[in-house]
């Protein structure tokens, strides 16, 4: 059954939406992060206009997201005031992210650069996430070995303005989650994702937070992100398509409940080495799709006159 | 021919019929149209469920001859661009915009074009895709503007916008005819003009043009003309429907 979507102005298989919502929330439900960097090129890949794809993917994930955090509340695993600093640097992250993106639509570059984008993003984040979950795969059978320090002094411990976060037990410069929510909503902007797979390793790895309170936490200043991305692609390029963003959602909600209960019965190295294939899986086939000659060489746009 | 429900076909036997009639009194001048023609449906509805529609043109002459339709969509502003390999990979590095390109062109005849009409005649109306009157917007060498027109043309008829294919104008009898005109469910939307023509001995002796309504209708016609004309608020419902969707989403949880 064909469903008409009024801004990407397309007909597609509803079921085909569903199912495409459902495989995306599953893997949300499994991983803990909103599923964007493979909503967007699976969306494009069906034939919906890549900067529908990008914007509709945002509003999606806003929904998706409000559902995650709220799970995660419950279980007391939500720093609010680490959100909301990464939020102050994510929002203006990505009013820069959408000008960028207007820019690069006019300039006719928008897909190449979204392209690109992730194949440097997920290359280097699967990269790095299969080589620290085989490490500790490996930590596993020679036990007491290898046990990482509490607390390394770095030169990001000494910048000014320095704040408690009580909820990660941190006491660090509030300029580190200001940038790295800067830097996500830059991406969130232009990629149609929230960045979990990004922000998650690097709250861990780069802020120190106990891995407990990341998935909420990340996902909460998602929300205002996403958000944000949304009202502007909505004001500046009209190429959200709420009808196309509700159907995926549908799918998702249904895709996440089966998702979250499979992923408890799996180990957290685990779970992060087939994320790590997974994306490296996205970036390999994006990059052959850039490298590869072209089934046509032309492409056209349309204006109204 | 058949493929029509019956009374469809009833009422369009008898409207044609009421024009026929009018038409072969020569006494009256009024009257001595050469050519009539109208469509089954003056409007297509693209709804949630859209996958296409086609359209009946039907029509009479005043006597032998041969019919020409063309179907024009709404004249855009078309940008082809060119990819090549910068670094080992495929980037947009030439481009070209056309003006007064048709949004969708098709072109239907009761013979082949070429044996009804001289060359001079199908330049002049513009039949056929090779006869659009495409003007490149920025000058360019000949040879560049034909080998992006080219890309173009293939483009869109690849999408099935530019009808390749020349469709067939039944005659019933020698004077009434009619043709189905077939719409992709990617038809974008606006007012098409249905241009047909009589021709007679390699010329054409009477034209006439028929205004036909794409338009989005429903609950999609609503949410894109909202979309386009409060953008910021569109944005801000969007957002606030994922919200509400999300958190009822996460409702069943609780039980859990």
């Amino acid at each position: 059954m064909d469903i008409y979507l009024p801004i990407a102005e397309v007909s597609l298989d509803i079921f085909v939406l569903l199912g495409l919502g459902a495989a995306v929330g599953f893997l949300s439900g499994v991983f803990g992060v909103g599923g964007g960097f493979l909503l967007t090129p699976l969306l494009i890949f069906i034939g919906v206009p890549p900067t529908v794809a990008v914007a509709s993917s945002a509003n999606q994930l806003v929904g998706a997201s409000v559902s995650g955090v709220i799970s995660h509340w419950r279980r007391g695993n939500v720093d609010f005031k680490m959100g909301y600093v990464l939020l102050v640097g994510g929002l203006a992250g990505s009013v820069l992210g959408v000008w960028i993106f207007t820019l690069l639509k006019r300039l006719g570059q928008v897909e190449l650069t979204i392209s690109v984008c992730y194949v440097l993003l997920l290359g280097t984040l699967g990269g790095l996430m299969i080589v620290e979950s085989i490490r500790s795969m490996l930590r596993l059978h020679r036990p007491g070995a290898g046990r990482r320090r509490l607390h390394q002094h770095t030169w990001m411990h000494g910048l000014p303005l320095k704040a408690r976060f009580r909820r990660s037990r941190l006491y660090i410069s509030a300029l580190l989650p200001i940038g790295l929510g800067f830097v996500i909503g830059v991406f969130s902007a232009i990629l149609g994702i929230g960045g979990g797979f990004f922000m998650v390793p690097a709250m861990i790895y780069m802020l120190g937070m106990p891995t407990s309170v990341v998935p909420g936490t990340s996902l909460l200043q998602i929300i205002f992100v996403a958000a944000n991305v949304t009202l502007l692609q909505a004001y500046t390029n009209r190429t959200v398509d709420a009808v196309l963003a509700l159907v995926l959602l549908v799918g998702g909600v249904v895709g996440a409940r089966i998702g979250s209960r499979f992923g408890t019965r799996l180990r957290g190295e685990q779970l992060r080495f087939l994320l790590a294939l997974m994306v490296l899986a996205v970036a390999a086939k994006l990059a052959f799709d850039m490298t590869a000659p072209p089934v046509d060489l032309y492409s056209i746009a349309s204006e109204k006159e | 021919m058949n493929g029509l429900p019956g009374s469809v076909s009833k009422r369009l036997a008898l409207r044609v019929l009421i024009l026929t009639a009018g038409l072969s009194l020569w006494a009256s001048p009024a009257l001595a149209e050469a050519l009539a023609a109208d469509l089954t449906s003056h409007l297509i509805a693209i709804t949630t469920g859209f996958t296409g529609a086609s359209v009946v043109l039907f029509g009479a002459t005043d006597g032998p001859g041969d019919v020409v339709v063309a179907v024009r969509g709404p004249d855009r502003e078309m940008t082809v661009r060119r990819k090549d390999r910068v670094a080992g990979v495929w980037v947009n590095t030439e481009a070209l915009t056309f003006s007064n390109v048709p949004s969708f062109y098709a072109v239907a005849a009761s013979r082949p074009i070429e044996g009804i009409l001289s060359p001079a005649s199908v330049a002049f109306y513009r039949l056929g895709v090779a006869n659009l009157k495409l003007e490149a917007r920025t000058s360019a060498p000949p040879e560049v503007v034909a080998m992006f027109r080219a890309a173009l043309e293939r483009i869109q008829q690849q999408a099935g916008l530019f009808v390749s294919r020349i469709g067939k104008v039944d005659f019933l009898g020698e004077r009434l005819f009619r043709t189905t005109i077939a719409f992709p469910s990617n038809v974008p939307t606006g007012t098409y003009l249905v241009e047909v023509f009589l021709v007679r001995d390699n010329d054409v002796v009477s034209g006439q043009t028929t205004p036909l309504v794409v338009s989005k209708v429903g609950v999609d016609a609503a949410v894109f003309d909202f979309s386009g004309r409060q953008p910021g608020f569109y944005g801000a419902i969007a957002v606030l429907t994922a919200v509400v969707a999300g958190w009822l989403a996460s409702l069943p949880f609780r039980g859990a």
